[in-house]
């Protein structure tokens, strides 16, 4: 979706100030709001792409108007009540209204180690040859999806060279909905900053996205 | 880290929970709730805090990028396949399933960045400052990263051309910074003190060896 979480090259935003010697956590509550929706996961069900979009799904003043954990926490809480894991009120209310849904596995603390080390590994098995090739030039597809997609808008309609081919991958656009993983190839295409901003400041500027094959299309030789 | 039903006691001054603002109480509401609801396991939240605070940070990528400064082949096994070479180290998982280590030289400086949430590589930066997930960040990042660096207090060679990348997907990278010239015969756990976090994400260089003697 075209949402206020797509930031690439918005101006406005002011001056980036780093925070010295900053704390991994600044409260208590993004403490808590981190593990939960860490540790949600697996009763949930819901995979990481569902769980971005639950998060950038949201009027731009809703999600600017947040800090960034405020927003794992409603985009948690929004997983929640889809799946009546979370009741209407629950939360206002402190205490439970109905009994429980039933979940299949919750995280218990002696599986947390293993289940870090894990992780989610996203490539998949290829089930056709890769379309493009290094070297290849390609535009990124001016695509406006309303649902999730991973193509930042700064990069449609332009036009890149594939760097790099990082095998197959879930793709985000249809595993967000639940349609299944549908792995595609994925490529990192660089762009020239003057090609992405005509205005840039800096003609030695390179940007590159991570593209799967359905975000791009063949630019014939010239 | 016990939990959080007596931490209004870590605070030195007068805060009670009239002041707790709203969204501490719905965090706080919420444990309760999913701990009720037996989807939690209470002592699971406090190992997922426990770890990226105190296991999971830059000091995992410092040894990475110290390995690489000292063994020629280690560092060339890093750049074919990041994750791998990490994982010898014993670094590997969530967030860092798939990452790739770009190296900075004389001529091109690489800077990394998410401009559509917060991607990061995990198991050797750990979770990511507030500044890599800010709107002014990801936004400039891919348009002025010159400038961005500039702003971080470091002006690049006029010379050097800059490499943004942009983690639109599960790949996450990771920036090999140059050595610092005069770190001749150092051990590798000198060097690691060399590397700081913002030189592994490209908008920082490592220490010179004076700023660690």
């Amino acid at each position: 979706m075209d949402g206020a979480h797509d930031m690439g090259g918005v101006a406005g935003f002011g001056a980036i100030n780093p925070e010295p010697n900053e704390p991994v956590f600044h409260a208590e509550w993004e403490r808590r709001a981190f593990a939960l929706t860490l540790a949600m996961a697996k009763p949930g069900g819901w995979n990481i792409d569902m769980s971005r979009f639950a998060r950038e799904d949201r009027p731009p003043q809703d999600y600017l108007g947040r800090s960034y954990y405020q927003i794992w926490l409603v985009g948690l809480e929004r997983l929640m009540l889809e799946r009546d894991l979370l009741r209407p009120g629950e939360i206002e209310a402190g205490r439970i209204f109905q009994p429980p849904a039933p979940i299949s596995a919750r995280l218990m603390a002696s599986e947390v180690a293993t289940t870090l080390r894990r992780g989610g590994p996203t490539e998949r098995e290829a089930i056709a040859p890769a379309r493009f090739k290094v070297g290849d030039r390609v535009r990124a597809k001016d695509i406006h999806p309303p649902t999730h997609t991973r193509l930042p808008r700064y990069a449609r309609g332009h036009v890149g060279v594939v760097e790099r081919i990082c095998g197959c991958h879930v793709f985000p656009d249809s595993n967000a909905t639940g349609s299944g993983e549908d792995p595609h190839w994925l490529y990192t295409v660089a762009f020239n900053g003057k090609e992405l901003w005509s205005d840039a400041p800096d003609a030695s500027v390179q940007v590159s996205v991570d593209a799967w094959e359905p975000y791009l299309e063949a630019v014939d030789a010239d | 880290m016990t939990g959080h039903h007596d931490d209004h006691h870590h605070h030195s001054h007068d805060h009670d929970h009239s002041d707790l603002s709203e969204t501490e109480l719905r965090v706080r509401a919420l444990e309760t709730i999913l701990t009720e609801k037996g989807y939690v396991d209470p002592a699971a939240l406090d190992v997922l805090i426990e770890t990226y605070e105190t296991k999971v940070g830059p000091r995992n990528g410092a040894q990475v990028v110290a390995r690489a400064w000292s063994d020629p082949e280690y560092r060339a096994r890093l750049l074919h396949d990041g994750s791998a070479a990490i994982g010898e180290l014993g670094y590997a998982g969530r967030q860092g399933e798939h990452i790739v280590v770009v190296e900075n030289t004389p001529s091109q400086h690489n800077m990394v960045v998410c401009t559509l949430c917060s991607c990061y590589p995990w198991p050797v930066l750990g979770l990511p400052p507030v500044w890599y997930k800010s709107a002014p960040y990801r936004s400039r990042a891919v348009r002025d990263p010159r400038g961005v660096l500039r702003e971080f207090g470091f002006e690049l060679d006029p010379g050097t051309n800059i490499r943004v990348w942009d983690s639109t997907a599960e790949i996450r990278y990771l920036v090999l910074p140059m050595r610092p010239a005069g770190t001749e015969g150092w051990s590798e756990e000198r060097l690691a003190d060399l590397v700081t976090r913002d030189s592994m994400i490209g908008t920082g260089f490592p220490k010179q060896p004076h700023e660690v003697a």
